[in-house]
């Protein structure tokens, strides 16, 4: 109900902002002209630990590993004239990871998967932010778990911006076997998929 | 050899000759009982707390696989086992000796099915959920059993304790055939390496009578 309500008041909060930059759209190039409701949200955010970061594993026959990382700290900032200047930083701590039972979770964190005790984060920094709708981006980013770095994508939505507040759902799909993570395939898919709902306060 | 109906199962009538196991009887044998022999191993090793764990469930992965290999072995060697001829046991049994041979062998038998069908339910009820691929190739559907935390221990505890049973059987049979063939210098060894006996030692430990059904596998 409330993402609903959420997105409702993007969508007038967009068309508000798309009157106000009527003007605008004769001078700037369309491109930016058509960022309305990200660029309303310009500004620094901290991630907080109202957002949910899910994700899953589907194994072969049906079913699959199904999980949340409860410990996580980050920072978004929008550029609201340059939307492709924004930036996005976020750390999770593997050990905090949360299974369906306490053998699954113990093995996630064991060096067969994150290695938390060697490796207690996991990071991602932005590297290129583009606008593919007037609620949504791509950002690219480079992705380290376990030491190593590799360039991953995620798709960002924009749900909600009220008050000091913005929403987005993010989405994506990581190779666990590229950072040495692929114990259990092919049982195991070798796809993760990120399903996360990022709430960040205005700084 | 001699007009054997089919080689190695049928002693023909008044033969006085140890004849070996038929070919399909002794392969049978021996890989079910090198495979137990490595589940035995997997098994010890897997369940150690300090082990790696990836290397830990893909040694589960490798005794669920090599687990179902041996019961469709053992299933196989037992439809055989019934139709086939066997050969006789041997002369210098005592009474109490062939029951207790029989009895080990028809025991041995099913706890070659039971086992890795115990093993088999493990997988079915654990919470887990871990599907079954045969050697990463083939999904093997769980039993129609619940999945529940007292399920998994209930069948773990089962199958622990059949497979500590069929090993210590395993281990008697053994030692009954090193005895055999060291001690009281007899075929029963060498019939399931595929050599007739006739001749061993220079004991007369050939069969005894008609050759009917045996009682020995």
């Amino acid at each position: 109900m409330t993402d609903r309500t959420g997105s409702m008041v993007a969508r007038i909060t967009l068309l508000r902002t798309m009157l106000v930059c009527v003007p605008a759209l004769l001078v700037t190039a369309p491109a930016l002209a058509r960022t309305p409701a990200l660029s309303e949200a310009a500004g620094t955010y901290d991630i907080s630990s109202a957002s949910q970061i899910r994700f899953s594993v589907d194994q072969i026959g049906g079913g699959g590993i199904r999980g949340s990382f409860g410990k996580f700290s980050g920072a978004v900032r929008i550029d609201g004239r340059r939307i492709g200047a924004s930036t996005v930083s976020f750390t999770l701590y593997p050990q905090s990871v949360s299974a369906a039972e306490e053998r699954i979770e113990n093995f996630l964190r064991s060096s067969a998967v994150f290695d938390a005790a060697t490796y207690p984060t996991v990071t991602f920094r932005s590297t290129a932010v583009r606008q593919t709708g007037a609620d949504a981006a791509v950002v690219d980013g480079m992705l380290t778990a376990r030491g190593i770095t590799r360039r991953e994508q995620f798709a960002v939505r924009l749900r909600q911006l009220s008050g000091g507040t913005i929403a987005f759902n993010v989405t994506g799909n990581v190779y666990r076997s590229r950072y040495r993570m692929d114990v259990g395939t092919p049982i195991y898919l070798n796809v993760v998929k990120f399903d996360m709902d990022i709430r960040a306060v205005r700084r | 050899m001699q007009g054997r109906r089919q080689a190695g199962y049928a002693t023909p009538q008044g033969t006085t000759q140890d004849t070996p196991y038929g070919p399909l009887s002794i392969c049978l044998h021996w890989l079910i009982a090198a495979l137990i022999f490595a589940l035995i191993g997997i098994g010890f090793a897997m369940r150690r707390t300090e082990i790696d764990p990836a290397l830990q469930f893909s040694l589960y992965q490798w005794h669920k696989s090599l687990g179902l290999t041996v019961l469709a072995l053992a299933a196989l060697r037992e439809i055989h086992w019934l139709f086939a001829r066997h050969p006789q046991p041997v002369a210098d049994l005592g009474p109490l000796e062939r029951q207790a041979s029989r009895t080990t062998h028809v025991v041995l038998a099913l706890l070659c099915l039971f086992v890795p069908l115990s093993g088999w339910a493990v997988a079915s009820t654990s919470t887990l959920a871990i599907p079954t691929l045969l050697f990463d190739r083939v999904l093997v559907p769980a039993l129609p059993l619940a999945r529940s935390a007292a399920g998994e221990a209930f069948w773990s505890l089962v199958h622990a304790g059949s497979a500590y049973l069929l090993l210590a059987l395993a281990a008697l049979h053994a030692a009954a055939a090193l005895h055999h063939h060291f001690i009281r210098r007899n075929g029963v060894l060498l019939r399931m390496l595929g050599r007739p006996a006739a001749g061993n030692a220079g004991r007369p430990d050939g069969t005894r009578g008609p050759a009917r059904r045996g009682t020995r596998r």
